[in-house]
C-alpha cells in the first residue's frame, strides 16, 4: 500500500509541478527585483535630498562641512587602521557616508568622505540652497547677496529667497527663448547656407558657370546673412538680459562665491520644503529629465535626444525588416519547392540568430556605411565630399544593421504563422476560383498577420537592447541635432543620434564624474525599459486586435 | 432483394431511370491517378449527368474523394501526382494546358467536409469568390449575397446579422454559408465531399434539403458514407472499392438491384 502511494507520487506528476513552479518563481523573482532595484536607484535620483551641515573633526581642527548625503554604508574600524585613519574608534563598526559636497568649480572635487564617530554635530539648516548649474554641477552654499548689474538689490535677509526665485524663473524663460532662436532658427539658416554651399561646389563640379544662377545664389546668401545678422542682434540683447543678475553664496570653507544667474538652471531650499512640496519638485525633475538635452558630458540634465533617438531608430528598423521577413517567410512557405535547399536556407536563418551582434555592427560598418554609404555619397553628395554624408554612420545605417539583425526572428515568426493556417482554409478560397496569389493576399497573409507581429514583437525588444553593434555604425556620446526636424527632407537618415543603451554606458563607464552620474545610469536604464514596454505593449495591443479580428475555430 | 438497411418504398417516387437519356455533364474516360507510386484510382469510366445528383459511395479509402477533387483539378496542389486518361467538362479535357483553372474552378464549385468560412463577415464570405471575379457593384454584390444567402436556405437565420463574423454562426449554419458561397459564383456543378459527416443530425437533414433543392439547377455530385444519405438524395449512385469504378447506375436500381456481388456485400452492411 505504501509502496503503491510512493510510486502514486512520482507518477503523479506532483514534483514536476513543484519544480516548475519552483522555476518559474525564480525567474519572477529574478526580473522583479531587477526592475525594483532599478526603479528604486533610479527614481530616488529626483527626490529634492536633504542638505547636511555637519562640524566635522580633522586634522586637528573642526570643519564645516555642507552637502548631501549620497550613501552610507558601514566599514569595520580595523579596515580604516590599515588604511591609515588615525583614530581610536570605539566601536567596531563605523558608519562612512558619501557626501556630495558639490562647488566643484571651487574645491575641486565634489564629493569627500566622512566616518560618523568624526562627526561632532549635524544639522539641517532652512536657508542652505542648492543651485542647479549649467556647468561645474550642483552648487550648495547659504545666500548672502542678489545682485542687479553689479548693483546688490537692497532687501532684509529674510525677503533673499523670495526675491531669488523669479529671477531664476526669469532667466530660465530668457533661456528658452535663446536656445529656440539658436537650434531652430540659426539652426534652419545654417541649413539653408550649407545647402547654397552644396549647390555652389556641385556646380563647379559639372563645370557650369552661369552668372545669373551665381547671382541668384549671391542674393540668396546675402539674405541669409542679413537674417543671420539680425537674429544676431537679436541674441546680444537676450544674452545681456541674461546676465544681469548674480547671486553671493556663503560655502562651507567660509568664502564668498559670486554666481552669475545665467548659468543657474534651479535654485531650491530643500530643507525648507514640506513633504508637497517635494513630491511637485520630484515630479517637476522627472520631466525635465526625459524632456530636456543633456549637460555637462551628459552627466546632468535629460536624455531627450536620446530617447527620441532610440524610439526613432526601433520604428524605422520595425518598417524596414517587417516587409523584408515576410516576404522571405512567404517565399520560403508558400513557393519555394521544399528540399535541400530551403532546408540550408532555413538552418543558415536560424544560425543567424546566434550570431553575436557585435558582427552584425562590423558588417554594418563595413558593408553599410562604407561600401554602400561611400558609393551614394560619391554619385549623390559629390559636393559635400570629402566630408561623408551617407559614407559615415547615421540612423539609415543603423536601422538597416538591426534590421538584418532581427530578420531571422520576423522570418521564424512568420512562416511558424503561415504553417498554422489550416489547409481547408486555403482550399476553400482556391475552390473559389483565386489564384494562389490572392488566396495569400486576401486569406493567408490577414491571417498569419497576428503572427508576423509576434515577430515583429521580438524583433523590437531585441533591437531596442541592442548597443554594441550601434556604437559602430551612428549612435553617439552627443548629437548635435535630433534626426526629424523642420528642414525638409525633415527626417534626416544620415545623421548621427542618440540612444538609451549607448547612453548608459557612456554615462556609467565613459564619464568624468562617476559618482555624480551613478543614479543617472539607474534612471537611464529604467526609462529604457519603460521605453521597449511602451513599445511592445503597442504591438502587442496591435496584435491582439488582429488576433480577434482573424480568429478561427481553430485556435 | 431488397437490403435490411434500405427500404424499397424510399424509391416509390422516383421515376425509372437511365443515363443513356441524360444530357451529360462531366466524363471520365479511363481515368487513373497515382500518388506517386502508389495508385488511387484505377482505370473509371464515369457519366455523371447534368441536373442530377450523383452519389459516390464506397469503403473509406477507396478514393472517392481523389476522383471529386479531380473534377475542380483541386489536386494540383499536391506533388507527384500522376494522372492518365482524361476527364471532361461537357466534352472538353479539362487537364490540358490551355484550360484556365481558376476558370475551371469557378464553373466546378466545391464544399468540404468540414466547414472552413474565411475569418470575415458572413457578408464578406459570400461575396468572396464575386470580388475575385472583379465585381464592385456594391448593390450587384449585395443581390448576389442574398440569392445565395436564399438559395441555402441560410437567409432566415442570417438575414439581419450579415456583419457578424462567419465562425459566430453554428456548425450545419457555417456549411449551409459555405455552400452559399459556393454557389455566388454561379457554378454549373457542385461538388460535395461527405458535406454532413462533421454535423448534428437536424444540421444534416437541412443541408440534404438543400443539395434536393440545388439539384435542380446545378449538377450535384456528393461523396458520402451513409447510405440512406445517397439514397435519400441522389438520382444516380457510383460505387467505388479499391480505386476501382465497380458499379454505376440510377440509385434506386443499385440499391434495389445491385449487380455487382461486393456492392451488394457492401450495401448490406458486410464490410465497410
Ligand atoms: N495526398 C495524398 N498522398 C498520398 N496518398 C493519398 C493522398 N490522399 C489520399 N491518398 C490515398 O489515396 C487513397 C484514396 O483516398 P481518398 O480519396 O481520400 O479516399 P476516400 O475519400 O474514399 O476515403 C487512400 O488510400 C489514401 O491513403
Ligand atoms: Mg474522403
Amino acid at each position: 500500500m505504501t509502496d503503491n502511494k510512493k510510486i502514486g507520487f512520482f507518477q503523479s506528476g506532483t514534483p514536476w509541478v513543484w519544480l516548475n513552479a519552483g522555476a518559474v518563481s525564480i525567474s519572477m523573482i529574478m526580473v522583479i527585483g531587477l526592475l525594483v532595484l532599478i526603479a528604486v536607484r533610479g527614481l530616488g535620483h529626483f527626490w529634492p535630498k536633504a542638505i547636511w551641515q555637519i562640524e566635522y573633526a580633522e586634522n586637528g581642527g573642526i570643519t564645516k562641512l555642507i552637502g548631501e548625503r549620497a550613501k552610507t554604508e558601514s566599514v569595520s574600524a580595523r579596515q580604516l587602521r590599515e588604511a591609515g585613519v588615525k583614530h581610536n574608534f570605539e566601536e567596531e563598526f563605523v558608519e562612512r557616508t558619501l557626501l556630495k559636497i558639490g562647488n566643484r568649480d571651487v574645491y575641486g572635487f565634489d564629493f569627500r568622505l566622512t566616518l560618523s564617530p568624526l562627526e561632532n554635530s549635524a544639522s539641517l539648516p532652512q536657508d542652505l540652497i542648492v543651485l542647479e548649474r549649467t556647468e561645474w554641477g550642483n552648487f550648495y552654499g547659504e545666500l548672502v547677496a542678489i545682485e542687479e548689474n553689479g548693483v546688490s538689490v537692497q532687501t532684509s535677509m529674510e525677503d533673499l529667497w523670495d526675491e531669488l526665485s523669479p529671477r531664476v524663473k526669469r532667466v530660465d524663460e530668457l533661456r528658452d527663448r535663446i536656445s529656440k532662436i539658436e537650434k531652430s532658427e540659426i539652426g534652419a539658416i545654417n541649413f539653408k547656407m550649407e545647402k547654397l554651399r552644396l549647390q555652389t561646389r556641385a556646380m563647379e563640379l559639372a563645370g557650369r558657370d552661369e552668372a545669373d544662377e551665381k547671382a541668384g545664389m549671391a542674393t540668396k546668401k546675402a539674405a541669409l546673412d542679413e537674417d543671420y545678422e539680425a537674429l544676431k542682434s537679436r541674441l546680444d540683447v537676450l544674452y545681456a538680459e541674461i546676465r544681469r543678475d548674480a547671486v553671493t553664496l556663503h560655502v562651507m570653507t567660509g568664502e564668498e562665491v559670486s554666481i552669475n544667474l545665467s548659468k543657474v538652471v534651479k535654485a531650491t531650499r530643500p530643507n525648507a520644503m514640506s513633504t508637497l512640496t517635494k513630491v511637485g519638485h520630484y515630479f517637476g525633475n522627472l520631466i525635465d529629465f526625459v524632456s530636456d538635452d543633456p549637460r555637462e558630458a551628459n552627466t546632468e540634465g535629460g536624455i531627450f535626444p536620446a530617447i527620441f533617438g532610440t524610439v526613432m531608430m526601433v520604428l524605422l528598423m520595425s518598417i524596414i525588416v517587417t516587409p523584408f521577413g515576410v516576404i522571405a517567410a512567404i517565399y520560403l512557405r508558400e513557393y519555394a519547392k521544399q528540399g535541400f535547399v530551403t532546408r540550408l536556407v532555413r538552418i543558415s536563418v536560424n544560425n543567424l540568430a546566434g550570431v553575436p551582434s557585435i558582427v552584425y555592427g562590423v558588417f554594418g560598418l563595413g558593408f553599410f556605411v562604407y561600401v554602400l554609404g561611400g558609393n551614394i555619397d560619391q554619385l549623390f553628395y559629390p559636393e559635400a565630399l570629402p566630408s561623408p554624408t551617407f559614407g559615415s554612420g547615421g540612423l539609415m545605417w543603423a536601422s538597416l544593421t538591426l534590421a538584418l539583425l532581427t530578420v531571422p526572428v520576423v522570418i521564424v515568426a512568420t512562416e511558424e504563422g503561415l504553417a498554422r493556417i489550416p489547409r481547408s482554409v486555403r482550399e476553400g478560397s482556391l475552390a473559389l476560383g483565386a489564384t494562389k496569389a490572392e488566396t495569400l493576399w486576401r486569406i493567408v497573409i490577414p491571417m498569419a498577420s497576428p503572427a508576423m507581429m509576434t515577430g515583429l514583437i521580438l524583433a523590437v525588444a531585441r533591437a531596442a537592447g541592442e548597443v554594441a553593434p550601434l556604437m559602430l555604425v551612428g549612435a553617439v556620446k552627443l548629437a548635435p541635432s535630433l534626426p526629424l526636424d523642420m528642414n525638409a527632407p525633415f527626417l534626416h537618415l544620415e545623421r548621427k543620434f542618440m540612444h538609451l543603451g549607448f547612453h548608459i554606458y557612456d554615462v556609467g563607464f565613459q564619464s568624468p564624474n562617476v559618482e555624480a552620474a551613478r543614479p543617472l545610469v539607474y534612471a537611464t536604464a529604467l526609462i529604457l525599459v519603460a521605453v521597449i514596454i511602451l513599445l511592445n505593449l503597442t504591438a502587442i495591443y496591435i496584435r491582439n486586435h488582429l488576433r480577434e479580428k482573424y480568429r478561427t475555430l481553430e485556435q | 432483394m431488397a437490403t435490411p438497411n434500405i427500404s424499397s418504398d424510399l424509391f416509390q417516387n422516383q421515376p425509372s431511370r437511365s443515363i443513356d437519356q441524360e444530357d451529360i455533364c462531366i466524363t471520365c474516360e479511363d481515368f487513373s491517378l497515382s500518388y506517386g507510386t502508389k495508385q488511387a484510382l484505377f482505370d473509371i469510366n464515369l457519366k455523371i449527368p447534368t441536373n442530377r445528383a450523383t452519389a459516390f459511395i464506397g469503403p473509406s479509402g477507396c478514393g472517392k474523394s481523389t476522383l471529386l477533387r479531380c473534377m475542380n483539378r483541386m489536386n494540383d496542389l499536391i506533388d507527384g501526382i500522376n494522372i492518365s486518361g482524361q476527364m471532361k467538362l461537357h466534352g472538353q479535357d479539362i487537364n490540358t494546358r490551355d484550360v484556365n483553372v481558376t476558370e475551371l474552378r469557378q464553373q466546378v464549385g466545391m464544399v468540404f467536409q468540414k466547414p472552413n468560412p474565411f475569418p470575415k463577415t458572413i457578408f464578406e464570405n459570400v461575396a468572396y469568390g464575386l470580388r475575385l471575379q472583379g465585381i464592385t457593384n456594391r448593390t450587384e454584390i449585395e443581390d448576389r449575397v442574398e440569392w445565395s444567402l436564399v438559395n441555402s436556405a441560410l437567409w432566415g437565420e442570417v438575414g439581419d446579422r450579415l456583419q457578424d463574423n462567419a465562425f459566430s454562426l453554428s456548425g450545419g449554419q457555417q456549411q449551409r454559408l459555405v455552400i452559399a458561397r459556393a454557389i455566388a459564383v454561379r457554378p454549373q456543378v457542385l461538388l460535395l465531399d461527405e458535406p454532413a459527416s462533421a454535423l448534428d443530425p437536424i444540421s444534416t437533414l437541412k443541408i440534404e434539403e438543400l443539395i434536393a433543392e440545388l439539384k435542380s439547377q446545378y449538377t450535384v455530385v456528393i461523396v458520402t458514407h451513409n447510405m440512406q444519405q445517397a439514397a435519400r438524395v441522389s438520382d444516380y449512385t457510383a460505387f467505388l472499392y479499391l480505386g476501382k469504378l465497380i458499379e454505376f447506375g440510377p440509385t434506386n436500381v443499385l440499391f434495389t438491384a445491385p449487380g455487382e456481388r461486393q456492392t451488394e456485400d457492401y450495401i448490406t452492411g458486410r464490410y465497410g
